[in-house]
Parts: C-alpha cells; structure tokens; sequence
C-alpha cells in the first residue's frame, strides 16, 4: 500500500488502510514513523472528524490544530471523565490563590506606608490591615456545572508544563 | 415515545430507546449540548467513551466533553490547550507581581525602621544639647556665686 507517489503511507492512511493520496490531508502531520499520533487523535475524535476541522483551516495553522488535537487527546486517554479539565481546574485554583496573596501583600505596604506617614495617630497593627483584605478571587471561568476534584488532574498538569515544548512557539495570540 | 426522545436521538433520527446511552446526560431542552459534541468528537465516540466508564462518572464525562467542545468550535486552532496557555501567562504573571511587591515590603520596612532609628538619634541629640544648656547654664550660675 504505497503513497501516491510510491512514498510510503502516512500513519493516518497506513492505520485507515487506504491508499495514501498526493494530496492526502493528514499526511503533513501525521508522518509514518509515528503510528501512535494518529492512533490516539482518531480514538478521541475520529478521523472524519480530524480531517473536517483541518480542512477548516488555512494550511499554516494546520500544524498547531493537530498538536493541540494531540494533546487533548492524550490528555482524555489519560483522565477519561476529566482530560484537560482537570489541569485548567487545577491552573485555575492556582492563579485565584495568587491573586488573593498579591492583595495581601498589597494591603501591607498600603499599611506600612500609613505607618510611616502618621507619625501621631497610634500605629495600627499591619495583621488587622491584611485581615481586611483577605477576599477571595474566584474567576473561574469554568461553568458552574463542572465541579470535581484537583486532584485529578496531577497527571494531566505535567504535559501541560511541555506546551512549549509542543508547539515550540508562543502560540497565544 | 418519539416525544420523549433524547437531544442525542433528536439529532441523529432515531429512536431513543429506554437504555439509551446518550439520554440521561443530553437532555431534549438543551440540543446545543449535543450538536457540538458531535461535532468534534462524534455520536459513536461520545457513547463509546461514556460506555466505557462507570455510571456513576458518565454524567462528568460528558459535562468536560462539552466543555472541551466548545472551546474547540470558539478556537479551533487551539480548544481548550489556548486556555491553558493563556493560564499559564496568568500565573506567570501573578507570580512576578507578587515577588515585586514583596520586595517593595522588604523595602518599605528598611527604610521604615530607619526613619525610626533616626528619629531616636534626633530625640537623643535634642536631649543631649538640653542638658548642655542646663549644665552651661548651671556653671555660670554658680560661677557667678563664688
């Protein structure tokens, strides 16, 4: 079962089992000597479905959906109830708790510096000035539907660390 | 029953039967849920994926499926791995604010209990001079008297 142009089969057409066209959508990105790529894309979204939203998309932006693809993948093989969920859940939780430690310690230099400045009134004592400020930021993002456990992310936050690593570019525009 | 079908069976035309995979977790009042779960992952691979687990996790598989889904159709470069990146630069972010504002504590109190020191040099000099005055004061006083 050669390519088009007897090259061999991408892994996409090798596991399909069909003939692997010259202009064969997958074969850009899914190249034979990595069955397991395809496998796993095409065990979560199906490669009908892979091959509709890739051609969806302008050709330069191709290579990134089909990594993006591939992680989520991996992601939902891994956590089947949660896969990658889990680990926004987690990142989230983590960016609410700064941003209460940052008004914390915003609140203290605001009573530091009242401190210094009154030199008559009685100094006030900084733990009841952070008390004050001690609100919570909860911007979760998540719908109100989706409650679950951080702990079930721990395996998912570890690829979410290689992101870079995946697309090798920063990919947020 | 054809009136009590299942968005999921809405959507494909068929019957729903009693067991149907899709019915407790796609609901008919809400057919969006299940088009767009459709649409990225597919009708056999959401009931695959659901049969696969137990009963009593289907119905958060299928809530972080649609969730999933729907970053998907909103970015379709990235999904939900965009949200992730974009968390990421939050946290960054947050974390070099943080260290900043830290150091301004750390700032802030040096030079808080430095002005202290110095207004305690100052009362200690104002205290010394009062005494030299008094002592000047005291001598001439008595020199005067002899």
């Amino acid at each position: 079962m050669a390519g088009g142009n007897g090259t061999s089969p991408c892994a996409s057409c090798k596991l399909l089992r069909r003939r692997c066209a010259q202009d064969c959508i997958f074969a850009p990105y899914f190249p034979s000597d990595d069955p397991h790529k395809f496998a796993i894309v095409h065990k979560v979204f199906g490669a009908s479905n892979v091959s509709k939203m890739l051609q969806e998309l302008p050709v330069h932006q191709r290579t990134d959906a089909v990594s993006s693809l591939v992680y989520e993948a991996n992601a939902r093989v891994r956590d089947p109830v949660y896969g990658c969920v889990g680990a926004i859940s987690c990142l989230q939780n983590q960016v609410s708790e700064l941003q209460m430690q940052l008004a914390v310690a915003q609140a203290e230099i605001l009573c530091i510096q009242m401190q210094q400045e009154s030199t008559v009134l009685p100094s006030q004592p900084i733990d009841s000035c952070i008390d004050n400020e001690r609100t919570y930021f909860l911007n979760n993002s998540l719908p109100q539907y989706l409650n679950f456990p951080s702990s079930s992310s721990s395996n998912v936050i570890h690829d979410s660390l290689k992101m870079e690593g995946i697309f090798g570019h920063d990919m947020v525009s | 029953m054809i009136s009590g079908r299942c968005a999921a069976c809405r959507y494909l035309r068929r019957r729903c039967p009693s067991d149907c995979i899709f019915a407790p977790y796609f609901p008919p009042n809400n057919p969006q849920r299940f088009a767009s779960v459709h649409r990225i992952y597919g009708a056999s691979n959401v009931a695959r994926m659901l049969q696969q687990l137990p009963p009593d996790l289907r119905a958060q598989a299928a809530d972080t499926l649609y969730y999933e889904a729907e970053c998907r159709v909103e970015n379709p470069v990235y999904g939900c791995v965009g949200v992730l990146s974009r968390l990421h630069e939050q946290i960054e972010e947050a974390e070099s604010e943080l260290a900043k504002t830290r150091a301004n504590i750390v700032l802030n109190s040096d030079v808080g209990q430095q002005s202290q020191v110095q207004q305690i040099d100052d009362e200690v000099e104002d205290n010394s001079s009062l005494l030299q005055a008094q002592t000047i004061v005291g001598q001439t006083q008595f020199g005067s008297s002899f």
